[in-house]
């Protein structure tokens, strides 16, 4: 595999393939109640405990439609830059499993409720915009738990008929990179706007993937496969490693890649063919006649633009511009709106004298590296906001040094305590008398008279070995910024 | 149109629904005079026409976003031909 | 033999609301005729004993104003009763009680009636002459062997049979309009939307609708305004303005306009329909209507367009029916092997038959060809109604195209079982009201019926000119009681 810049190419003997990815991905809508009963979408239920009559589709039953999933989808799209289809219906897409009650998912076949939109990546190497084609609203199925019996299936029906919104991106990806980018993009404009919270744990987002291979250069597309129901981002990059490479071997050898729904075995980090001897699925999709079309009008949509709070990419923008700070750290502050939020509190904390770079730094510095060990989101961070804040400023306004206040994070971190008091506790304020200092430094100098010949004299590593000595000798809590002003005086 | 035994084979394995040899030819006989006499539509010609979407003189209505169901478990799986009170439980598939 | 049974429902509403009878009389009169008449199969599942206990409880502390006060009730097996088997006429529901109850029913329970039991029906409505039931065939009580039609046969029976003083069947193509025909009583299909579908066992969901089966079309009026509400349980319900049919029944129809679709007059229509229908033209005309010619120029096409819509929703409707939640389930060595087994061994020929027609006109490949096609043509026959009510208030038909006829006589020909669809068929498919009233009887003194279909939420208006034919026509339905043991 060649790294051409950004190209991710498969080469083999005589050829470079390119690799034409294109994702389906299902996230669960935020929502009290499901999409066609009012029974509750909690994760986490014990099994068969969030199951209605119309879930579970019994003789008579019927589905009405929870009008704040609509209004979830439509703000999706919105956020997707995508059209709103004023009009669009429901249809039943038929088959046999045991975690599907009716023996149908109601989802949405030719007319969507968002058609075309798309979203914009930031790559290393620039910016890359990948098409969206639709965003459909459809049923969840409920769950097969195959391992509790060497017989049976048990299964549990909480999921079914959870709200999901399937986004089916353009086949614009070409390499897993992208693919992360796209993943993480798509879950923090659903964060930001309230519609799906992204845990991939929970299975609250999952794609599946299509993958198929070209001639670099070729404008035709390859055969696809389908990988079906990946849950996490580092699969679906292990995923489409394993079947871009499995489907060039195949075309090398000059056989041809059959078009095939796979599944990502996770413990041998390959794909293999889902599909079993019955013949392939043939959905039968038909309008549910249970339901009309969803009709919204455009005071409907309009309503739900007006409540579109600002999302990443306008975040971002409005951060290099107010902040000063460079794309890069916006590009990271934005990332997720828990992020984004806790920023904005800390710039609003830091009040007059703010300081953007340390605000920046210590947080996408310190504060990560913690939330990282401690595996932890940053809307658990045990130190809040406001604390961060306050420690910022006393690094500002020349209380602490910035050595020390690192010491102070580590006691912070221990209940949230807030920095002021540490430092009184403690006695961690900076000396910053200059009188002071001269005195300390002047000792030190008398106590060094032979090195101190050797600095004048040209070695200038040893000016470090002062700085040292007063540091030790102030207990670490001198002002290393006089301290330097005042060496560089006196030597 | 002219239904055939595999067609038949097809249509019961979609449906979830066992043929034998025998049933698969009466069904087979059966559907092909159903099919027959449905085929009378295609005098019509339709193509400018807009399919009926529904014979309801209405718009849909959305429902608010309440939970209105609680746990009804037993309810649910009491009915269930299996003897698991948590939940239902069916002979695995072979893939 | 009781009188209280010959009585009609507004005779034993106003008896009881004038404390001329109890409840338990009533309903121990309809019970002992119910038991007497088990040669009529008109029952799948009997409530007698708690019938009597309510209407005992009823007679304790009497609310007389509700609309059916202690009144007993049996009703078509599709209900979904509460804590009562309900069975769709159907092996793979044989053991099914619901914990809940359809929308229909808990209407009626709410204006005092009782639940006398379930009453026997082609599985799951899918037939024409309640001949596909699990529980065996019903008898037409007109005469022995005689098919009392279908799906609602079982309704129907009971109804003319007074087994029940009223019953409600459901109507997907023919279902209450014709066995109500076949009987000699009066059957009601209101407007698709009028009724709430929410708790009844789904055939064709475009097309079911649940109605009034009757001795007379007061009585029919009077369940109507029951059972008609909007339920936001169901998606199709229609929240409209419901008339108080009973109270707004009149025979007065001066003036209104009533057509004759031409196309009504099929080739091969025995002498003695035509005859009726000209009958029929006739007492309209006496009653201040005046006639005026329709044409309903796609008619031949509704049967089978209805015979691609219905199948095709009702072989989705009937993939829930697999053995994992509820029902029959038979064994299978693995999921699939399960569901097939289950599937052939609970539903019966005719059904298998439909969903097997259902799956391929969905089918990949086939779907434009069928499906959508049907609902074009579908959309051409709602046109030519609406086309016609611009010029007329109502439409006059016959409503079937022969009377009953003998059990097994059709069973091996499903397409000439089909036909006796042909004139009712047509009103589902364009969700229009329609009702048939008995109007005369065959050479063989079989009852036969006239057909009134009307413009969609005007139930008041066929109402209104059914009753005042009803009084012209003045039928006698001649029932010898032959199956009382």
């Amino acid at each position: 595999m060649s790294k051409d810049k950004s190209e991710y190419l498969i080469d083999r003997k005589d050829n470079q393939y390119e690799v034409v990815i294109g994702l389906e991905v299902h996230a669960q809508v935020t929502s009290e109640s499901k999409l066609f009963s009012s029974s509750s979408t909690k994760f986490g239920a014990e099994p068969n405990t969030q199951v209605s009559l119309v879930d579970a589709a019994f003789p008579g039953m019927l589905p009405v439609i929870n009008e704040f999933c609509v209004k979830q989808a439509i703000k999706t799209g919105i956020g997707l830059n995508a059209k709103i289809n004023k009009r669009s219906v429901f249809d039943r897409k038929n088959y046999f499993y045991a975690d599907l009650p009716q023996g149908y998912q109601i989802s949405q076949f030719k007319d969507p409720i968002v058609g075309e939109g798309k979203v914009i990546l930031d790559m290393p190497d620039g910016q890359k915009e990948i098409g969206i084609e639709r965003l459909h609203l459809e049923q969840d199925a409920g769950k097969s738990i195959h391992d509790l019996d060497p017989q049976n299936t048990f299964v549990d029906l909480n999921r079914s008929g959870v709200a999901l919104m399937e986004i089916v991106s353009k086949p614009d990806l070409r390499n897993p990179d992208e693919v992360s980018a796209y993943i993480k993009k798509l879950r923090s404009i659903m964060r930001y706007l309230g519609t799906c919270d992204g845990n991939m744990q929970e299975g609250s987002l999952r794609a599946d993937v299509n993958v198929s291979v070209r001639l670099k250069d070729s404008k035709d597309l390859g055969t696809r496969c389908e990988i079906k129901n990946v849950n996490s981002i580092k699969f679906m990059q292990m995923a489409i490693d394993y079947e871009a490479n499995r489907q060039v071997d195949l075309i090398e050898e000059g056989k041809s890649v059959d078009q095939e729904t796979r599944l990502f075995d996770t413990k041998k980090n390959e794909t293999r063919s889902m599909r079993s001897k019955e013949d392939a699925h043939d959905y039968r999709y038909f309008p549910d006649p249970d339901l009309l079309p969803l009709e919204v009008s455009d005071d409907f949509i309009e309503k739900l633009k007006a409540d579109i709070p600002e999302l990443p990419d306008d975040k971002k923008k409005r951060f290099i511009d107010e902040f000063k700070i460079s794309s890069y750290e916006a590009t990271i502050l934005v990332s997720d709106i828990d992020t984004a939020k806790y920023f904005e509190e800390v710039v609003a904390k830091m009040g007059k004298n703010k300081d953007m770079k340390l605000a920046v730094n210590w947080i996408t510095g310190e504060l990560f590296a913690v939330l990282n060990n401690k595996n932890l989101e940053i809307s658990e961070s045990p130190i809040s906001a406001q604390n961060l804040a306050k420690l910022i400023n006393l690094i500002k306004n020349g209380t602490i040094s910035g050595k020390i206040a690192k010491t102070i994070f580590e006691l912070m971190m221990d209940g949230d305590k807030d920095p002021q008091i540490i430092v009184q506790e403690k006695g961690l304020k900076q000396e910053s008398d200059p009188k002071a200092l001269e005195a300390l430094i002047d000792k030190i100098i008398n106590d060094n008279r032979e090195k101190a010949v050797e600095y004048k004299q040209g070695k200038e590593k040893l000016f470090g070995f002062f700085v040292g000595q007063a540091m030790k000798a102030s207990g670490g809590k001198a002002n290393p910024q006089l301290i330097n002003e005042i060496l560089k005086k006196k030597l | 149109m002219s239904i055939d035994l595999k067609t038949i084979k097809h249509i019961s394995k979609l449906s979830r629904i066992s043929v034998d040899e025998q049933k698969a030819e009466k069904l087979a006989g059966d559907l092909n005079s159903i099919f027959k006499f449905i085929e009378k539509l295609n005098e019509l010609k339709t193509e400018n026409v807009e399919p009926l979407t529904s014979v309801a003189e209405t718009t849909l209505k959305l429902r608010a976003d309440e939970i209105k169901s609680k746990n009804i478990r037993e309810q649910i799986i009491k009915n269930s031909p299996q003897d698991n009170e948590d939940y239902f439980v069916v002979p695995k598939v072979i893939e | 033999m009781s009188d209280i049974t010959k009585q009609s429902l507004s005779e034993l509403v106003k008896n009881i609301k004038d404390k001329k009878l109890s409840s338990e009389e009533v309903t121990k009169a309809f019970i002992d005729r119910s038991e007497k008449s088990k040669e009529l199969n008109a029952y799948i599942t009997e409530d007698y004993s708690s019938a009597l206990e309510k209407a005992k409880k009823f007679d304790q502390k009497p609310n007389l104003d509700l609309k059916l006060p202690g009144i007993p009730m049996a009703v078509k097996d599709l209900f979904c009763t509460k804590d009562i088997r309900t069975t769709a006429g159907s092996k793979i529901l044989n053991n099914f009680v619901p914990s809940y109850e359809s929308t229909v029913t808990q209407n009626i329970w709410n204006e005092g009636a009782i639940l006398l039991g379930k009453l026997n029906c082609d599985e799951f409505a899918m037939g024409s002459s309640n001949e596909t039931s699990f529980f065996g065939n019903v008898q037409n009580p007109i005469d022995k062997n005689l098919v009392p039609g279908g799906s609602s046969g079982g309704s129907a029976s009971a109804v003319a049979g007074q087994l029940t003083p009223i019953t409600i069947g459901t109507d997907t193509g023919g279902s209450i309009r014709q066995p109500a025909s076949f009987t000699g009583t009066v059957g009601l299909k209101p407007t698709y939307g009028s009724c709430s579908r929410y708790g009844i066992v789904a055939f064709a969901s475009s097309l079911d609708q649940a109605g009034p089966m009757a001795q007379n079309v007061k009585d029919c009026a009077l369940l109507q305004e029951v059972i008609s509400s909007y339920d936001s349980k169901d998606s199709t319900s229609i929240d409209f303005k419901r008339n108080i049919y009973s109270k707004e029944l009149t025979n007065n129809i001066k003036g209104k306009k009533i057509g004759i679709p031409k196309e009504y007059r099929v080739d091969g229509m025995p002498k003695e329909i035509e005859e009726l229908w000209q009958k029929g033209i006739r007492y309209a005309k006496d009653c201040g209507a005046e006639i005026v010619d329709i044409s309903l120029p796609h008619t031949s096409y509704a049967l089978p367009t209805y015979y691609i819509v219905a199948p095709a929703e009702a072989s989705s409707n009937l993939a829930r029916y697999d053995g994992v939640k509820y029902g029959f389930r038979a064994k299978g060595e693995n999921l699939i092997d399960m569901y097939e087994k289950t599937r052939s061994e609970g539903f019966g020929a005719e059904v298998q038959r439909r969903i097997m027609i259902g799956t391929y006109v969905l089918s990949s490949g086939y779907y434009d060809a069928y499906y959508l096609k049907a609902q074009k043509v579908r959309k051409l026959i709602k046109n030519d109604f609406d086309e016609a009510y611009k010029k007329v208030d109502a439409i006059l038909t016959p409503s079937t195209p022969s009377s009953a006829f003998k059990i097994g006589e059709k069973k091996d020909d499903p397409v000439s079982m089909y036909l006796n669809d042909i004139f009712t068929v047509p009103v589902n498919l364009a969700g229009l009201p329609g009702i048939s009233i008995p109007a005369g009887h065959d050479s063989k003194g079989y009852p036969l019926g006239l057909q009134i279909i009307g413009k969609a939420f005007d139930e008041q208006n066929i109402l209104n000119i059914a009753y005042a034919m009803e009084e012209k026509i003045a039928f006698k339905n001649n029932i010898t009681d032959w199956w009382i043991k």
